[in-house]
C-alpha cells in the first residue's frame, strides 16, 4: 500500500472520510517521512510535535462527532516560519528573531485551524523571506530533495521542499517576487500567488508589504486550489484586504482551454531561459493549443524594466518594515551605552548580509534628493508595468512563461554573486508588481533529472482561469515523478 | 533695531476616539502602563494598522470649522525615524496629501482682530511615552528608560498654522481659541497639563518692515497658555539680544524651563531633517466622498465665535462670554437662561465661581451638581436680596458639594440674608456699643467708619446681613 504521505490531499481526505485512515495515521506519515528526510533537506525550523499531535486527535474526534470541517480537515500542513503562531516560535529564519514566541495567530493559521488543518510546523526561508535558494537563511540552508547538492529555490524553499518530500501535505508560502513559485518550479510542486489582497496579510511578518501575497504550495493543482480557498476572503484586520467575492477555484479547475487565449509573454519566454527549460515550456504550449486554446506571443516592453523597478521597491519597503527590529521590544538585545547604540548593535548583530544589503539599499533610495530617481521612478515603472499587464489582459485570458528560466542549481553558486541570484525571479516579479495572480505547475525534469516549472499569469481576480489553466497543463504533461529522497522505499 | 517676530504654532491634539488610530485598543488616559497595547499598537512582526473612521471623521469636522478644504483622496504616509517609545520605528502620518488644506482662525487682542491662516490639519498616531531614569532625565546620559505603550497609536491631529503671529499675545489667543473650537467639537479634552494638547513654536525674527525671514527656532515644552505666552516673549527677547549685540541665530530646538523662565537648547529627534517620507503600503489611499463631507458640516456644532456673540446679545458681557465659551459652559448658561435667569448676572457666576471650582477640581463639568433652574434660582435669590454676595458664594459651594438646590442649601445653612429691619437692628445696636470709640469719630464726621461698622455686623450675623439695610441702620442709630 502507498505510504499515506504520498497521498495527495484530496486522496487522503476520501481515505479519512472512509474510515481507512486517521488524522493521527497522517500526521504519523508525515513524522515518519520527515524523520527520514530532514536530516538532510532541513525543510523545518521548528516542528510543533505536541500542537499537532493535539490538532490531529481533535480532528478524528470531530470527524466522529459528525463534525467535517471540509477538505482539510485532519491534513498536516506546513507554514514558512514567517507566519506568526501563537505559543510557537515564529523567526523569519532571521536571528533577531531568535527565541520570539508570537503572542497572536496570523489570519491565515487561524483560518487553517478553522478548516481542520493541524498545523505540523515552521519551513524554513531565506531571512525575512530575502531570497530565491534558502541559503539566506540564519539557521542553516535547505536542500533540493531532487539533488540535494541543489538549493530548492526560495525563498519558500522550506515549504516547497516539505510538500515535495511529503514531510507535509501542502504549505503555505509567501511571495513578494517568485518566492512561492520559483521554489515550486525548482522542487517540482505546485506554487500559487493569489490576487493582491484575497489572502489577508496579518500575521505575516511583512518583507515589501506592496507586494507580499501569502498562497499555497501542493502536489497536485487541485490540492493548492483547497489551501486557497481556506485561506482567502475578507480581513477587517488587513486594511488592504480586498472585500469583494473570492473566485471559486475549485468549481472551475475542470473547464479546460477550449476557446481560451493564452499570450506567451516574448520577453520573459526567451533570453536567458536553459534550452531544456525552453524544450519543456514550449512542448507545453504545443499541449495547450491542441487542448484548443489560441497560443500567441505578446510583447510587454516595460517587463523588462520590471526587476530594476522591484529591487528599489521592495527594498524601500523592507527598510522601514524591518526598522521595529530594533531590541527595544522583543527578540534578542545587544547592549550599548545608550539606545540609539543598543539599537545599531542588535541590528547589526541580527541580521545577515543579504538583509541588511537591502535595508542599506532601500535606505539610500528613499533618501531626500535621491527619492525621485530611484524609488519616485521604480514606482512610476510600476505604473507602466501595470497598465501593460491590462492592457494584454484585453486581449488574452491568460499569459504563460517558463516560472524560473534555469532548474534548481547547486549550493552556493549564486550566493556571492546578489545579481545572478536576482535574475532567478525575472519571471515572477513582474506579476507582484501588478499584484495579479500566478501559479507554477511542473512540466518536466531536465537532463539532470530536476524539475522545470511552467508559469500561468491571470488578470487581477482571475485566480479561477489561472488555477484552470494550471489544472489544465497538469493532465495534459502528466506530471508524475517524485523526488529521490520521497521514494516509497524511503531512500534515506 | 526694531524686529518683528514671525511665529507659526504646530498643535498637536489627542482625540478622544474610543479606539486608537489604527487598532481597537482603547483610548484611555489614566490607564496602569502598558494595559492598553495589543500587537499592533505595539508594531509586533505581521500586525497591520487599520484606520479609525472617527478619528478621520473629527478631522475633517475641525478642518471645515477652520475653514478649511477637505482632500476627497487623501494619503497616508510612513515618517521614519528610530526612537525608543516609537515602536515601529516610523509614524504613520500625512505628507503631501493631508486630508485638510487651508483656513484660517480670527482671533481678537486688545480689541484688534488678528488673522492667522491655517497651512493643513492631518492625522497621524501618537508614539509612547518614555520616562528616564537618572541622569539628568533626558535620553542621553540615563541609567534606564522606561516605556509605557498606552499613548501609542492614539490618533493624533496635528494642525500647523502659517507663519502669520506677530506677538505671544496673539499666539497665545490663537492657541485659546482652537482649543475653544476643539472643546466645542467634542473631538478632544485638550488639556495641555495631561498633554493631550501640545504646542510646537517657530519663531524668527527679522528687521521690521523686511520681507525675508530670519533664522528659525523651534520651541518645545510648553505646558500652559501662560507658558506658551512667556516662552515666546523670552524667546523674542533673547534673539533681539543676540542679533543686536551682533550675533547670529543658530537654527536649533529649544525646550522651555517654566521653573526657570527660560528656553534651552535641547538635543531632539525632530532635528534630524530626513524622514524618508514614502506612502504607507499597508494602507489604501483615503477616499472621502462628498456626502460624508457633507454630512459632516451639517453636523457641525455652534463654534466658539458664534456662540460668544450669541452670549453677548443676551447681554453676558464679552469677558465673561469669553470664559464661559472657552471653558465649555454655554449650555449651562443656555439652561438657565432658559429657566429665566437674567443672562448678564448668571454669566458673572459661571464665569466667576464656577469655573474656579472647576478649575480646582479637574475641569469635569459633570461633577458640578448645579444645573440651569439652579443657577437661575440663585441669581433670583441675590437680586430679590434674599442672598449677599458672600452667602450666595457659600451656597454655590453647597451646590457643587451635592447638598442639594441653592433655596435648600441656603436654608440648610442658615445663610438666608436678614432683611427685617427689627432681627437686623437688634444686631446693630451690639455691633454699636461694642465700637463706642469708632461711633463717636463717625458722629464727628468720620464717614468711611460705616463701611467698618458694616463690616462688623455682617460678621456678626454670619454673612447674613442685608449689607444696604445695615449700612442704613448703622446711620440712623449713630445719628439718634
Amino acid at each position: 500500500m502507498t505510504d499515506p504521505a504520498d497521498l495527495t490531499i484530496a486522496d487522503a481526505g476520501a481515505r479519512l472520510r472512509a474510515g481507512e485512515l486517521t488524522a493521527v495515521d497522517l500526521l504519523d506519515a508525515v513524522r515518519r517521512r520527515a524523520s527520514m528526510t530532514e536530516a538532510i533537506l532541513h525543510a523545518y525550523l521548528t516542528i510543533d510535535h505536541a500542537g499537532a499531535s493535539e490538532a490531529a486527535a481533535e480532528a478524528d474526534a470531530a470527524l466522529a462527532r459528525g463534525e467535517d470541517r471540509g477538505p482539510l480537515h485532519g491534513i498536516p500542513v506546513a507554514l514558512k516560519d514567517n507566519m506568526v503562531t501563537r505559543g510557537v516560535e515564529t523567526t523569519a529564519s532571521s536571528r533577531i528573531l531568535a527565541g520570539w514566541v508570537p503572542p497572536y495567530d496570523a489570519t491565515v493559521v487561524q483560518r487553517l485551524r478553522a478548516a481542520g488543518a493541524v498545523i505540523y510546523g515552521k519551513t524554513n526561508l531565506d531571512e525575512f523571506a530575502m531570497g530565491s535558494s534558502t541559503e539566506n537563511s540564519a539557521y542553516g540552508t535547505s536542500r533540493n530533495p531532487w539533488d540535494p547538492d541543489r538549493v530548492p529555490g526560495g525563498s519558500s524553499g522550506g515549504s516547497a521542499a516539505a510538500v515535495a518530500v511529503g514531510s507535509a501535505f501542502g504549505a503555505l508560502g509567501s511571495d513578494t517576487g517568485g518566492s512561492i513559485r520559483q521554489p515550486a518550479a525548482l522542487c517540482g510542486v505546485v506554487g500559487m500567488k493569489p490576487t493582491y489582497g484575497l489572502v489577508s496579510r496579518y500575521g505575516l511578518i511583512a518583507f515589501a508589504s506592496s507586494l507580499d501575497q501569502i498562497g499555497p504550495l501542493g502536489r497536485t493543482v487541485e490540492d493548492a486550489a483547497m489551501l486557497f480557498e481556506a485561506i482567502t476572503g475578507y480581513d477587517p484586520f488587513d486594511a488592504t484586504s480586498s472585500p469583494g467575492p473570492v473566485p471559486a477555484v475549485r468549481a472551475s479547475l475542470d473547464g479546460g482551454v477550449d476557446g481560451l487565449r493564452i499570450g506567451v509573454l516574448s520577453e520573459l519566454a526567451s533570453e536567458g531561459v536553459e534550452p531544456s527549460v525552453a524544450a519543456a515550456f514550449h512542448d507545453t504550449l504545443d499541449r495547450l493549443g491542441a487542448a484548443g486554446a489560441t497560443i500567441e506571443e505578446v510583447s510587454l516592453p516595460t517587463t523588462k524594466h520590471a526587476l530594476s523597478a522591484y529591487y528599489l521597491i521592495a527594498p524601500a519597503e523592507c527598510s522601514a518594515n524591518l526598522a521595529r527590529f530594533d531590541g527595544v521590544r522583543y527578540g534578542p538585545r545587544i547592549d550599548g551605552p545608550n539606545v540609539e547604540q543598543m539599537m545599531a548593535a542588535t541590528r547589526r548583530d541580527g541580521f545577515g548580509p543579504e538583509v541588511t544589503r537591502r535595508i542599506l539599499l532601500g535606505t539610500y533610495a528613499l533618501s531626500a534628493g535621491y527619492y525621485d530617481a530611484f524609488y519616485g521612478q521604480a514606482q512610476r515603472v510600476r505604473t507602466l508595468v501595470v497598465r501593460e499587464f491590462a492592457a494584454a489582459y484585453e486581449r488574452f485570458d491568460a499569459l504563460v512563461t517558463p516560472t524560473s528560466p534555469t532548474t534548481a542549481f547547486p549550493v552556493g553558486a549564486r550566493a556571492d554573486d546578489p545579481l545572478a541570484m536576482y535574475l532567478s525571479d525575472v519571471c515572477t516579479i513582474p506579476s507582484n508588481l501588478s499584484g495579479d495572480p500566478a501559479i507554477s505547475v511542473p512540466v518536466g525534469l531536465d537532463e539532470s533529472g530536476l524539475p522545470i516549472g511552467f508559469q500561468v499569469l491571470g488578470p487581477a481576480l482571475g485566480d479561477d482561469t489561472v488555477f484552470r489553466v494550471a489544472r489544465t497543463v497538469e493532465s495534459l504533461v502528466g506530471f508524475a515523478a517524485r523526488p529521490a529522497l520521497a521514494t516509497s522505499e524511503g531512500a534515506v | 533695531m526694531t524686529y518683528e517676530a514671525v511665529i507659526g504654532i504646530e498643535t498637536h491634539v489627542e482625540l478622544r476616539t474610543r479606539s486608537k488610530m489604527f487598532c481597537r485598543c482603547p483610548v484611555d488616559f489614566g490607564a496602569e502602563p502598558n494595559t492598553n497595547v495589543c500587537p499592533v499598537c505595539l508594531g509586533l512582526p505581521g500586525a497591520l494598522p487599520v484606520p479609525n473612521r472617527q478619528a478621520i471623521e473629527w478631522t475633517i469636522a475641525l478642518g471645515s470649522a477652520l475653514g478649511a478644504t477637505i482632500a476627497t483622496n487623501s494619503v497616508f504616509h510612513r515618517k521614519n525615524y528610530f526612537y525608543a517609545d516609537l515602536p515601529k520605528n516610523y509614524q504613520i502620518s500625512q505628507y503631501d496629501v493631508p486630508l485638510c488644506v487651508g483656513g484660517h482662525l480670527d482671533v481678537d487682542v486688545d480689541g484688534t482682530t488678528a488673522r492667522v491662516g491655517i497651512t493643513r490639519v492631518h492625522l497621524e498616531e501618537d508614539t509612547g511615552k518614555s520616562s528616564h531614569l537618572g541622569g539628568d532625565g533626558r535620553i542621553h546620559g540615563a541609567d534606564a528608560v522606561r516605556i509605557d505603550f498606552n499613548r501609542s497609536g492614539i490618533p493624533l491631529m496635528e494642525v500647523v498654522s502659517e507663519p502669520d503671529i506677530r506677538s505671544p499675545e496673539v499666539a497665545r489667543a490663537y492657541a485659546q481659541e482652537l482649543q475653544s473650537i476643539v472643546i466645542a467639537l467634542g473631538v478632544s479634552d485638550a488639556r495641555l497639563e495631561e498633554g493631550s494638547m501640545r504646542f510646537d513654536a517657530n519663531v524668527s525674527l527679522r528687521p521690521q518692515g523686511a520681507e525675508a525671514l530670519g533664522t528659525k527656532v523651534e520651541v518645545k515644552n510648553m505646558n500652559s497658555m501662560r507658558s506658551l505666552q512667556r516662552a515666546l516673549a523670552y524667546e523674542i527677547d533673547r534673539q533681539t539680544k543676540l542679533l543686536d549685540s551682533g550675533g547670529s541665530v543658530a537654527q536649533e530646538t529649544r525646550h522651555w524651563d517654566e521653573a526657570n523662565g527660560r528656553t534651552d537648547p535641547g538635543r531632539s529627534k525632530e532635528e534630524s531633517s530626513d524622514y524618508r517620507y514614502f506612502q504607507e503600503p499597508d494602507l489604501l489611499p483615503l477616499e472621502i466622498p462628498d456626502e460624508m463631507i457633507d454630512g459632516l458640516v451639517g453636523a457641525l456644532p455652534e463654534l466658539p465665535t458664534v456662540r460668544r456673540g450669541r452670549l453677548t446679545e443676551l447681554g453676558v458681557d464679552p469677558a465673561s462670554a469669553q470664559t464661559i465659551v472657552s471653558g465649555d459652559l454655554t449650555g449651562l448658561l443656555d439652561d438657565a437662561v432658559a429657566a429665566g435667569a437674567d443672562a448678564r448676572a448668571a454669566g458673572i457666576w459661571l464665569a466667576g465661581e464656577v469655573i474656579a471650582h472647576l478649575n480646582r477640581h479637574g475641569g469635569d463639568a459633570t461633577l458640578l451638581h448645579l444645573d440651569g433652574p439652579g443657577l437661575a434660582e440663585l441669581c433670583a435669590m441675590v437680586a430679590a436680596a434674599e442672598l449677599s454676595a458672600t452667602a450666595a458664594k457659600e451656597v454655590l459651594a453647597g451646590v457643587f458639594a451635592g447638598e442639594g438646590s441653592p433655596r435648600a442649601v441656603a436654608e440648610a445653612r442658615d445663610l438666608m440674608q436678614v432683611s427685617d429691619e427689627a432681627a437686623l437692628g437688634a444686631v446693630v445696636e451690639a455691633v454699636l456699643a461694642e465700637h463706642a470709640e469708632e461711633v463717636a469719630r463717625l458722629r464727628d464726621g468720620e464717614d468711611r467708619l460705616v463701611g467698618f461698622l458694616v463690616g462688623k455686623v455682617m460678621a456678626a450675623s454670619g454673612g447674613k446681613a442685608d449689607p444696604a439695610l445695615a449700612s442704613e441702620l448703622i446711620r440712623r442709630f449713630a445719628a439718634s
